[in-house]
């Protein structure tokens, strides 16, 4: 059976890891290739690494970061932040990564998810969105969640997998960093709304959310960053639980 | 050992070249065909679409060159695919190594195409992996996949079962990609390297 997959999320500033702290074991924790090591280690299925850096440096430094981790990493991972052409995901496909995540930019222009995904196939396009709910209807918001848009949660994801995206990356707004689980009612109507993957974010707090998400939420995979950089739940640990409650997970 | 990879237009051979490296093999990336042909080992990675990547080859006399290989040659993923005859994925005729067809997966409600992430291989007696591995997740991705056939060497359960490892003489394949698949894809590739 295809397991549900478990995904840390690493975010990146020129080149080194925020929010990652607490590792007593690491030498440098502050590495991104070294926390990755880490992680796969410990069972993740798949790493994004999320860059954070606005510089006009950021093509190379983000080139740079990947060939390091695929050098070093034997699992699949995810680059994402600020890519807005062709020839940014040309550099990082050169370098080794697996997947790119795309966010504000394909919404501002839609046709980069029809040119990425014919240049580079759709298998290599995750489409990332952020959503809210307002007055019951879920709304996608640009650069983080800071400015609102008029487009519908449901109508952008469907559109997406027609115009190429391989996988969504959704993340819920609203239960972001509140550690209160996953938004697993709209998850699960984004995930049958589609045919491609669903990867579910924002909210996880407890082993049991990652539970809710992939069976009410119906998600493909769940993604959390800072519940396992502050090692409040273990992947091991998690994927034991997740085994005992009926859950395919990779062990 | 001599190790040369395909250098082609397949995303991800660069994966392949890591993931050599990180076996201590220092592999030759490269389209030469004499540097091809005088390696002790061709591994023939692919990630992308089948009929561009057959034209490419052609363009390139890649395809003549690879169906001439005698040494083992490892196709993974699209690699694996196109060492078939056929694929369905824009009508492709491939190398015909492998009389097998390449079809694609037919979702029922709820079920998702492309086949993404971990999954696990059944391994049968006289596969050339080794038969400690059955039951082991590897990564996969892809929409289109050979079915169950006499050259079958591994098998996969996604949607219906099908072949996720392949061999025909001196042609091994899988179409998950061992590169991305942790320590067990490590064991899969030490395990070509010593066929």
């Amino acid at each position: 059976m295809l397991a549900k997959r478990i995904i840390p999320c690493l975010d990146i500033k020129d080149g080194r890891t925020v929010k990652g702290v607490n590792f007593v074991n690491l030498r440098d924790a502050g590495d991104p290739v070294e926390l990755g090591a880490l992680y796969s280690e410990q069972g993740a299925d798949e790493l994004i690494f999320l860059d954070i850096t606005a510089t006009h440096e950021k093509r190379k430094t983000l080139a740079s970061l990947a060939r390091e981790i695929a050098r070093h990493l034997s699992i699949p991972f995810t680059i994402g932040g600020g890519i807005k052409s062709v020839e940014d995901v040309e550099v990082l496909l050169q370098s080794g990564a697996d997947k790119i995540s795309i966010n504000s930019a394909a919404v501002r222009r839609p046709e980069l998810i029809n040119e990425l995904a014919k240049n580079f196939g759709s298998q290599f396009v995750v489409l990332a969105v952020d959503a809210k709910q307002i007055d019951g209807d879920w709304w996608v918001h640009l650069n983080g969640g800071r400015i609102a848009t008029e487009i519908r949660l449901l109508d952008w994801v469907k559109e997406s997998q027609e115009r190429g995206a391989g996988e969504i990356l959704f993340t819920s707004m609203d239960h972001d960093g509140t550690k209160n689980g996953f938004a697993n009612e709209i998850t699960a109507q984004v995930s049958e709304a589609l045919s491609i993957p669903v990867i579910a974010s924002g909210g996880a707090g407890t082993m049991e959310h990652f539970k809710d998400v992939f069976t009410i939420g119906k998600a493909d995979a769940g993604l959390a960053a800072s519940i396992f950089h502050f090692r409040e739940i273990g992947i091991g640990a998690l994927k034991d639980y997740l085994e005992r409650e009926d859950i395919v997970v990779r062990q | 050992m001599k190790i040369a990879i395909i250098d082609y237009n397949a995303g991800n051979v660069r994966s392949v070249l890591y993931a050599m490296e990180r076996l201590g093999i220092a592999a030759d990336l490269t389209a030469d065909h004499q540097r091809i042909r005088e390696a002790d080992k061709v591994i023939f990675p692919g990630v992308g679409e089948a009929r561009t990547t057959m034209h490419y080859l052609r363009a390139r006399g890649l395809d003549e060159l690879i169906c001439s290989l005698t040494q083992p040659v490892l196709g993974i993923c699209l690699g694996m695919q196109l060492l078939c005859e056929h694929s369905e994925e824009n009508d492709t005729d491939c190398l015909g190594i492998i009389p097998q067809r390449v079809i694609r997966f037919q979702p029922k409600a709820g079920e998702k195409v492309p086949h993404m992430g971990w999954n696990q291989i059944k391994v049968g007696e006289g596969s050339w992996l080794d038969p400690a591995l059955d039951g082991e997740y590897v990564y996969f991705v892809h929409s289109y996949f050979a079915e169950i056939g006499p050259y079958t060497a591994g098998e996969t359960d996604y949607i219906q079962p099908f072949s996720s490892v392949m061999r025909k003489d001196n042609f091994y394949a899988t179409q998950f990609h061992p590169e991305k698949s942790g320590a067990v894809g490590r064991r899969i590739l030490e395990g070509f390297l010593k066929v």
